[in-house]
């Protein structure tokens, strides 16, 4: 059944057109708008006023129901904040893993909820900290984790079967995995009382973000690998966090956001059940992760649109029985792109805003931006006013007392349609690239031909052109310069981590067993050449105390390098 | 008269940096202007934006580092330079995350102009323009 009825809908568009003819038409005469055309930050335009008209078709049951049910547009669970409000989980890596370690035990002292780990490059993209190319790198952007007992100090006094844990890694997503299994062997906690999640998304590395170590389909084996291996070994553990956040960092508007991340789901999807398992059983552990940015509505919409569309997709397309297996949970993080140097303490405005849209949208967890990343990698003083971001939000403004509370806006609505169309139709895009059978296929095709990188890239391009124009204002950018005082208290880099990182890791070399080092390490070339799943012989070199780099060196001496085309 | 040559510009990514959404809009903003644009991608050694900046002829050499590694790599870039006697020859430009501390340093190196985050495109392709001019003039 229709959520409104026709003829109600009807009579709503007569009158529209009626108050269009007679108060508008003499506003306007009087006094136009300030603009000819309003536009969401994605450059979606958007209209004076919506009605029932604007979602005619929309079926309550259908479309929208009830949270914790098919096809879950309120949300994923039942009772949502009522129970428990989301995990405050921002993320934090820099320098050695001791020093991260001291940052951890700050943040859970100051109210957070679970931990995440930021990567320094040469970790992300599968070098030794003693590698040429990380030169300068080590320990700048992130923490340097070079081998199993550098988990170890990382988690170091940290309980670890209470704690959930996110890694924000990708490619090498099955070496730092490995090293934090290896570490849970060595304190004694079983895997299966492991919660968390690691990032890798293979896909997605070849148009967000941009740390790939290894070639396209290479790397999309590794990520299978760990799906297959957890969901027998590590069952409570979430295989992949798919990121629509980085897409959105490299420029995608909020349609393309939705339409390749889920697109890059239906690839992972499709890898499982070529490996004989059923979508029941690893779809659950699929996680989510999405950028928030500015235009409030609009990405409220888009949350409620990517929870309704993997519904239908796991459920209608992949035959998944279990609800569980249809359900969109999602982290969710305000965009670091956002952020302005100028008056970096309007970033806290900005950060509340985008916090509260993420809430809103129905976020399992949440990383608010630090006001002063636009100067450097966040200090303490700007992750403690992000955990207070939170706890302002959950607990002062009562948002969180009720459900989708923007559910039946005949805005959301609208908005929320529009957007799961436009994902739509970029997933039968990339769909029809590989001839039209397999989303997997024509990711391939999509990644090999360019195709995601143009289409992020000219959006990128669009909505600088639209700040140049003065299109779109953003306070401290193109309207009214404040003056370039820097935050207080900066996080102060340390120049020294990476000589103690490289001194740490000569230590471990020296130290270990390196014929066992060796033969692991073979071991791991043989399994790669052949069919088998690799992360067995990964967590084999992991005890064996080999460095990331030697892992997934021997991955690229079987898979090869990949080069950036470079394209724009 | 000859039609005069479009202006010539390499842009790259040095190092393991993965934040290239600058780099493309400009690359796309200078091409729209009129320019001849290069893009080599990330992952690149300032021994390969030299070489072809030097075999291309290019008038500009555009570096965006948002790693915070722009001081040790724009040392190495300048010194390949050096060797192969491009300075004054090539305009050295550097985008991203620059601190303003770093921008005197980076100017005695011989860095031509630095563009931080939130830089305007327009901005961007006056100056251009203009120590171009200037250059042909001198």
């Amino acid at each position: 059944m229709t959520l409104y009825d026709k003829q109600a809908a009807r009579k709503a568009k007569e009158a529209e057109l009626a108050w269009e003819h007679d108060e508008l038409r003499r506003t306007l005469e009087r006094a136009p708008e300030s603009q000819e055309r309003f536009l969401t930050v994605s450059g979606r335009e958007i209209d004076r006023v919506y009605t029932p008209a604007d979602a005619p078709d929309l079926d309550y049951a259908a479309d929208i129901g009830f949270p914790g049910a098919y096809p879950f547009t309120r949300g994923v669970y039942p009772t949502m904040y009522r129970a428990r409000q989301w995990t405050r989980r921002q993320i934090a890596g820099f320098g050695t893993a001791k020093s991260t370690n001291e940052r951890y035990k700050y943040l859970l002292a100051h109210g957070q909820t679970g931990l995440s780990t930021d990567f320094d490059h040469p970790t992300l993209t599968g070098y030794d900290s003693l590698h040429p190319l990380s030169e300068g790198e080590v320990g700048r952007l992130g923490v340097a984790i070079d081998t199993a007992r550098d988990m170890s100090d990382l988690f170091d006094g940290i309980p670890i079967d209470k704690v959930s844990i996110s890694l924000t890694i990708n490619h090498p997503a099955i070496a730092l995995l490995s090293f934090l299994l290896a570490h849970a062997e060595k304190v004694g906690v079983p895997w299966e009382t492991l919660r968390g999640t690691v990032q890798n998304d293979s896909l997605k590395e070849f148009h967000g973000q941009k740390t790939f170590a290894l070639p396209p389909r290479g790397a999309y084996r590794m990520t299978m690998d760990v799906v297959e291996f957890c969901t027998r070994n590590v069952p409570n553990w979430n295989t992949i966090s798919i990121s629509g956040y980085h897409t959105r960092e490299a420029g995608s508007t909020a349609g393309q956001e939705v339409g390749f991340t889920l697109a890059q789901g239906m690839a992972y999807v499709e890898g499982g059940l070529q490996r004989g398992l059923s979508p029941d059983e690893f779809g659950p552990r699929l996680s989510f992760f999405f950028g928030v940015h500015m235009d409030f509505f609009e990405e409220v919409a888009k949350l409620r649109a990517a929870r309704r569309l993997w519904a239908r997709i796991m459920k209608e397309r992949y035959g998944a029985t279990d609800p569980r297996a249809m359900l969109c949970r999602f982290h969710s993080q305000t965009l670091g792109s956002t952020l302005i140097r100028e008056g970096a303490l309007n970033n806290l405005i900005r950060g509340t805003t985008q916090a509260m849209a993420a809430v809103l949208g129905g976020t399992q967890s949440l990383h608010v931006s630090g006001y002063d990343e636009a100067h450097d990698i966040p200090s303490e003083d700007a992750m403690r006013m992000s955990l207070n971001t939170q706890r302002i939000i959950g607990n002062e403004t009562g948002v969180a007392n009720t459900i989708d509370p923007l559910g039946g806006s005949f805005f959301i609505e609208k908005l929320t349609n529009e957007i799961e169309e436009e994902a739509l139709a970029y997933i039968r895009t990339i769909e029809d690239m590989g001839g039209g059978e397999r989303v997997l296929a024509g990711m391939f095709a999509a990644i090999e031909n360019g195709y995601i990188e143009r289409e992020i890239s000219q959006a990128a391009f669009d909505y600088q052109e639209r700040i140049e124009e003065h299109a779109y204002k953003v306070l401290g950018l193109n309207e009214h310069e404040e003056d370039s005082v820097p935050p207080p208290e900066l996080y102060e880099h340390d120049d020294d981590e990476e000589e103690r990182q490289i001194a740490r890791l000569e230590a471990v070399i020296h130290e270990r067993d390196t014929a066992r080092t060796e033969t692991a390490l073979e071991a791991l070339r043989q399994a790669a050449r052949g069919n088998e799943n690799t992360m067995p012989f990964i967590l084999d070199a992991a005890r064996a105390d080999a460095t990331e780099g030697e892992i997934m060196g021997a991955l690229r001496d079987v898979f090869g390098d990949h080069e950036d085309p470079g394209i724009f | 008269m000859t039609t005069p040559k479009p202006t010539k510009v390499i842009l790259a990514k040095l190092g393991l940096d993965g934040h290239d959404r600058g780099i493309k809009v400009i690359a796309k903003a200078l091409e729209k202007a009129g320019m001849d644009v290069v893009y080599m991608g990330m992952r690149v050694t300032p021994e390969q934006v030299v070489d072809r900046a030097q075999r291309e002829d290019a008038d500009v050499i555009g570096i965006s580092l948002l790693s915070g590694a722009h001081k040790p790599l724009m040392t190495r870039l300048m010194k390949v330079v050096d060797e192969r006697e491009m300075r004054g020859e090539t305009l050295i430009l550097l985008g991203g995350t620059v601190p303003d501390g770093d921008r005197e340093a980076l100017a005695e190196i011989g860095v031509d102009g630095v563009f931080p985050v939130g830089s305007s495109l327009r901005d961007i392709e006056a100056f251009i323009r203009e120590r171009l001019s200037d250059g042909a003039q001198s």
